[in-house]
């Protein structure tokens, strides 16, 4: 870990003026920057610790929605009873990331800005055009099992691997920020995160000097909701595929459908087609199966990871049907 | 550099008294000013500025002037001489280093000290009242949940704060329903809420049978 | 004594007392509290120093330049090692000595290069990014695969790499049913919660090294002999060891290291490796590819069993992963062929880990012997019962004590095992598909020379000193049984002192052959001590029983403090391995069945339930007897679904080396699981007549969950770990 400036601040201007400065990053759980600080793969000279920022309250919007204050904490996110009886899908994801403890540092700000899990990522001695443009990645011909399908580009094939983020994004939350100057902007989570394209280091639309203060929830979307993790042990381990599905079924017929996917690409996956696909269709694996195709249009594997698109397909299938079931 | 930059920059170490976790009576030491010195080589680091901060461990509040880059469990163990809680990974991914944070359970491995100035930590050291163990301790020992010892801390303390997670009502990912305000706490339930704390000797089914034992007393 | 031939009537068969008996760890206190202290927490404070290693980036090649500056000029840095100024070191193999930055050759990616102390722990991780190598890159080759065209036969190992009875070609050749399949295990890590870890202080000439370290003595002479010192001026203490499972065998970089800093710089050096480096800097288990061939008449009797294994290791070291062993002696038949061939790799060492051998050679046998009786149509059971051998098949003489037979009988009843359907995929439980798997567990059981001394006080405390270690799998706690139990003091009474080269010399922890070689040691001097004080009560050691703190014999009884009031007495004791060794074939034995459900959906793959069922000769003590256990089978859990380091052969080094991306079992994964033990006792083993313990519960673990995982779907994988993308293809159609 190189040496570094320590700074509190006490104010969401403060922290955006501070974090401004060249090399500064901003510590809120610190679940993420200091496993890649011990690294060297993040080496900041200044740090603005949020953590007595005012900004870890769930309120009530008035839109009948939800607004999440930046530093609440994964866990008590999962655990508010507004959350868990009318965003399960949210509650779900939070709850199938990481382990309690971490969870219990981790913040809403934080996880969203929660850095990829590839190997080679994490290994400075490696290439890596996410680390250090222009490297090169290690990864593309390389082991590359826990990686994406889609979202790609030659430049990189790292997956984001927040949880929770895929849940926000199948409904539909907005990132509220501000600035130094107290400007504040709403950027919905569709527009959030970034592909990688020819600039994988660059991976939200967040602005220098920009702090994340909260993150809003529109009023819940009607019928049932579920997140589906699938992983290699039972708990404590990232997402090979995930889905966060929020779908509305009458008399066998899908009204509304919202389907997410983690693991599979860089960002939060969501495909309109695949909902339209579904909307007003009947609840049946043909249905579903054409839904997935949709979603996985252009979905495209490096070796290691092929497997996650039949994968892929299979678990929305499952999901959809049981979350279509009467 | 005069004697006041010296006092400044002095990082603060404990002399470790025999017999290790007793707080208290430590003293108060600096570090060899060769220490300290400014990088010398322009652009390689930023000089080391050290930060004030106090906060209780155990029930003792402890002052200490640390370099920021020390983790809460690196100035427990390598500060205040409590070695209970683990250094396994260092990286969040087993659980040895659980301590309680204000009452919750966290990696201390994964937070600075600095970051908690004012607060209050407790550690395996100071769970146990006097001689008499804590319940969650004594029923590790009858079930046999541990064979190194060396994640031992760490369940524990995790072990205790999952248990005060469950009193208020928290869901975990096994939760069948989430709207039910107390989930019923079975043995699917612990072996979830308890897998952030990872036992190679694999002591895990004595390790729940031990929390479920525990969880039947007072705490 | 010498183990030369079965021991008659022991006192621990009169009177077992306390032998056996559940008893809580007497270590326990210590563990629960924190209180344990390990390598690393040994001291602290102003005088300590802090050691980092830095690591080659290159698996293959030469330092052509280092470039230490930058980081000695950073603030705190004490000392930055290099090849160019450490002192000459004695070699040998990965054994008997580990020289540290010996030249500018690197022959394995994560080799140390540099080792930097500083003031603080901070200080010197960060500096150590900041010694600048340069290499000549050379093309290594590390993977298996790429080396089977050039395979060497190993020599120099305890156990020949080939052994062959009858004539099994022919034999395979002409069997009316054969098998012939090809299974793979990847390479593995320890992943033991304590990294190594060391601190060393030196005392004029002596060195005293605090080390996460299985067996001192063997550990006292590699350091003497790699730092070019007299034994007798190293010492090596550790009494606590956060697990081990072959990882801290031998010395390790961290332990050299930090004895040459400490030295130069004349002050305490502490150095911990992190979980990263653990991966590269110590040992791992090879990789196998095993093909296994067995052929039988129509009614399933074995005539022909032929195990080929492969495994990897470095040019240096003739260390092979003795995976076809235990198919020597496991079933009977006439012809038979064992091989072990070794690839050389470029990689860090292969060394022993948990089990070495059966744990992965049983991954193979047990699975092909799941496939035998498919294909027979035969029950799995039946089938291994039909092939029970009445004496070791190869080296024709008796076994010890065996009772596989018994454990599969007594397992299957209760387990259930009526109730599995023969025909895969019949089995469905909501999502999942569920299936029934049982293995054969064996593991040898070896006996090593140990020594001890126990000493009875004034103030009628009895001390027995070894150097051994506990590394987990309570020789505190059964040692203090078999010295409470042969002197008939209260548990309390005993203080049990391990972990010091200062005491006398022990077989240390390993193989399992830590708590029959050790216990006998301190059984022999328990022996020697009950004589003297027989002699000072007048009393005929033969006939005199020692009970409740007291010397018993002929109605009269004498407390045993009465006999060292004007001073302690104490006896040395020692076991020498001998002729039962070679006059018996010894094994544990048991039998595993596991439950699993296989997602239709996703191929997830969940352990449902898991008994085992053992004979392992008196069992010392029931309740760490059962931890071990299945803490074994949960070991074999991680191996059969989880547990693979990735090599990239590019780079030749471990892609996946920390705990998050090295998947070893988590609480969610583990269910109900259970360990019983058959009665039973080995007279030929050692006097205390049991057998090891530590190993046989992960020997055919992963092999019973890879069956019941074919029962449960019909998808045979023969390659290890079975995770669900090796299963997805196979599944069926959604509906």
């Amino acid at each position: 870990m190189r040496s570094f400036t320590y700074e509190r601040v006490s104010t969401p201007e403060q922290a955006a003026a501070a974090s401004a400065k060249p090399g500064a990053k901003i510590i809120a759980g610190g679940t993420n920057l200091l496993d890649l600080m011990k690294l060297q793969v993040e080496t900041p000279v200044h740090l603005v610790d949020v953590n007595r920022l005012d900004l870890a309250r769930i309120e009530d919007a008035q839109d009948g929605g939800l607004r999440i204050g930046a530093m609440v904490r994964n866990s008590d996110l999962a655990a508010d009873s507004r959350v868990r009886q009318r965003y399960g899908v949210l509650s779900r994801a939070l709850l199938a990331g990481a382990s309690a403890q971490l969870r219990n540092k981790a913040t809403t700000g934080g996880n969203l800005l929660q850095r990829t899990r590839c190997y080679y990522f994490y290994d400075v001695t490696k290439p890596c055009n996410k680390r250090m443009p222009g490297s090169g990645c290690a990864a593309l011909d390389g082991f590359n099992r826990i990686h994406a399908v889609l979202g790609t580009s030659d430049q990189c094939i790292a997956t984001h691997p927040s949880d929770m983020a895929v849940a926000m994004r199948a409904l539909d939350a907005t990132v509220e920020t501000v600035n130094a100057e107290g400007t504040t902007r709403a950027i919905p989570i569709a527009e959030f995160h970034r592909l990688p394209g020819r600039t994988p280091d660059i991976e939200t639309t967040l602005q220098a000097g920009e702090v994340i203060t909260a993150v809003t929830l529109p009023p819940p979307p009607p019928g049932r909701q579920i997140y589906r993790k699938i992983r290699d042990r039972a708990s404590y381990a990232f997402a090979l595929v995930s889905v966060a599905a929020v779908v509305d079924t009458v008399g066998g017929k899908l009204r509304t459908a919202r389907i997410a996917c983690g693991g599979l690409a860089p960002k939060p996956w969501r495909v309109e087609q695949a909902e339209q696909a579904l909307a007003g269709a009947p609840a049946s694996v043909a249905s579903f199966d054409a839904a997935a195709s949709a979603l996985l249009q252009g979905a495209r594997g490096h070796g290691g990871n092929d497997f996650k698109i039949p994968l892929a397909r299979r678990s929305l299938t499952a999901v959809l049907t049981e979350i279509t079931r009467s | 550099m005069d004697e006041n930059e010296n006092e400044r920059s002095a990082v603060t170490r404990r002399v470790v008294l025999e017999g290790g976790a007793v707080a208290g009576a430590l003293l108060l030491t600096g570090l060899p000013q060769g220490a300290h010195a400014a990088a010398t080589e322009a652009g390689t680091d930023t000089p080391i500025v050290p930060v004030d901060v106090s906060f209780q461990v155990n029930g003792h509040t402890h002052q200490m002037r640390l370099d920021p880059r020390t983790t809460l469990l690196d100035a427990l163990r390598e500060h205040l001489a409590l070695n209970g809680p683990k250094k396994g990974c260092d990286h969040g991914q087993c659980g040895a280093c659980t301590v309680l944070l204000d009452g919750r359970r966290i990696n201390s491995c994964l937070t600075l000290a600095v970051m908690h100035d004012g607060q209050s930590v407790t550690t395996i050291e100071g769970l146990a009242n006097g001689i008499t163990l804590h319940p969650m301790q004594a029923a590790f020992i009858e079930q046999d949940g541990f064979q190194c010892g060396y994640c031992t801390s760490g369940q524990i303390c995790s072990a205790v704060g999952m248990l005060a997670e469950c009193r208020a009502g928290m869901p975990s990912n096994v939760t069948e329903d989430l709207t039910v305000s107390h989930p019923e706490m079975t043995a699917k339930e612990i072996r979830e809420r308890m897998s952030g704390n990872i036992c190679r000797c694999a002591a895990y089914p004595n390790i729940v049978a031990a929390i479920q034992q525990a969880s039947g007393e007072p705490a | 004594m010498e183990m030369n031939k079965p021991v008659g009537s022991t006192p621990l068969d009169v009177a077992q007392g306390i032998v056996g008996q559940p008893m809580d760890r007497v270590d326990g206190r210590l563990k629960v509290t924190g209180g344990a202290r390990y390598a690393y927490e040994m001291k602290q404070g102003p005088d300590t120093t802090y050691g980092y290693v830095v690591q080659s980036t290159i698996g293959k090649g030469r330092i052509k330049s280092i470039d230490t500056r930058a980081a000695e000029a950073m603030p705190g840095v004490v000392l930055v090692l290099t090849h160019l100024n450490v002192p000459e070191q004695g070699t040998g193999t990965h054994r008997e000595a580990h020289p540290v930055l010996v030249g500018a050759d690197i022959v394995y990616y994560g080799q140390p290069v540099a080792f930097v102390v500083a003031e603080t722990f901070e200080q010197a991780r960060a500096a150590a990014f900041l010694v600048r190598v340069s290499y000549d890159r050379a093309k290594g080759t590390y993977a298996l695969k790429d080396r089977l065209s050039q395979l060497r036969v190993p020599t120099g190992a305890a156990d020949p790499a080939d052994s062959a009875v009858g004539n099994f070609e022919q034999a395979f050749a002409a069997a009316p049913v054969r098998l012939d399949v090809t299974y793979t295990t990847p390479l593995q890590s320890h992943a033991m919660m304590e990294p190594h870890a060391t601190l060393a202080e030196w005392d004029g000439d002596m060195l005293t090294l605090h080390t996460a370290n299985q067996m001192l003595n063997r550990g006292q002479a590699a350091v003497a002999r790699t730092l070019k010192m007299p034994i007798e001026n190293v010492r090596l203490v550790s009494p606590y060891i956060g697990g081990g499972f072959g990882a801290k065998l031998w010395v390790n970089a961290d332990a050299i290291l930090t004895a040459i800093a400490a030295r130069k710089l004349q002050r305490p050096v502490k150095t911990a490796l992190t979980r990263q480096q653990v991966f590269h800097v110590t040992t791992h288990r090879s990789d196998t590819i095993q093909r296994i061939r067995l052929g039988t008449d129509a009614n399933g009797r074995i005539l022909a069993v032929g195990h080929d294994s492969i495994s990897g290791n470095r040019p240096s070291e003739h260390t092979f992963e003795g995976a076809a062993i235990q198919t020597r002696t496991l079933y009977a038949g006439a012809n038979r062929l064992t091989r072990h061939r070794l690839a050389v790799v470029d990689l860090p060492v292969a060394s022993s880990m948990r089990a070495p051998g059966e744990s992965v050679g049983l991954l193979a046998l047990e699975c092909a012997m799941d496939e035998l009786a498919e294909k027979l149509n035969i029950d799995p059971i039946e089938l291994r019962i039909r092939n029970e051998p009445s004496e070791d098949p190869e080296k024709h003489i008796p076994y010890s004590s065996r009772h596989l037979v018994a454990c599969l009988r007594q397992g299957a009843q209760r387990f259930g095992w009526d109730k599995r359907l023969a025909k895969p995929g019949q089995v469905q439980d909501g999502r999942w598909l569920v299936g029934m798997g049982v293995a054969s567990a064996t593991r040898g059981n070896p006996l090593l020379p140990s020594k001890a001394n126990v000493r009875l006080d004034p103030d009628g405390f009895a001390t027995v000193r070894m150097a051994m270690t506990d590394i987990g799998t309570g020789s505190y706690t059964i040692f203090t049984q078999i010295a409470a139990g042969m002197l008939g003091l209260k548990p309390s009474r005993i203080r049990m002192e391990l972990g010091d080269t200062d005491y006398p010399m022990s077989s240390g922890s390993g193989g399992s052959f830590g708590a029959a070689s050790a216990g006998s040691a301190l059984y022999d001097a328990c022996i020697a001590l009950r004589a003297k004080l027989a002699d000072a009560a007048g009393m005929d050691a033969a006939s005199a029983r020692f009970a409740d703190g007291e010397i018993q014999a002929d109605g009269k009884s004498k407390p045993l403090v009465s006999l060292v009031v004007s001073g302690a007495m104490d006896a040395d004791g020692e076991i020498i391995p001998g002729a039962t060794l070679k006059d018996f074939s010894q094994q544990s034995y048991g039998a595993h069945f596991a439950e699993v459900g296989v997602d239709m959906d996703t191929g997830e793959i969940r352990l449902r339930r898991m008994l085992g069922v053992f004979t392992v000769g008196r069992v010392l003590n029931a309740k760490t007897a059962r931890s071990q256990a299945i803490g074994g089978m949960i070991f074999g859990v991680g191996a059969a679904l989880e547990e693979a380091m990735t090599l990239d052969p590019r780079y030749g080094y471990f892609v996946n080396h920390d705990l998050a991306e090295y998947h070893v079992p988590v609480h969610a994964d583990i269910p109900e699981i259970d360990a019983i033990f058959l009665s039973e006792l080995d007279p030929a083993a050692n006097p205390l007549k049991s057998k090891g313990i530590g190993e046989v519960g992960i020997c055919g673990a992963g092999a019973a969950l890879a069956n019941a995982i074919y029962n449960a779907c019909g998808i045979r994988v023969r390659d290890y770990p079975i995770t669900l993308d090796k299963v997805l293809a196979a599944l069926p159609r959604q509906v």
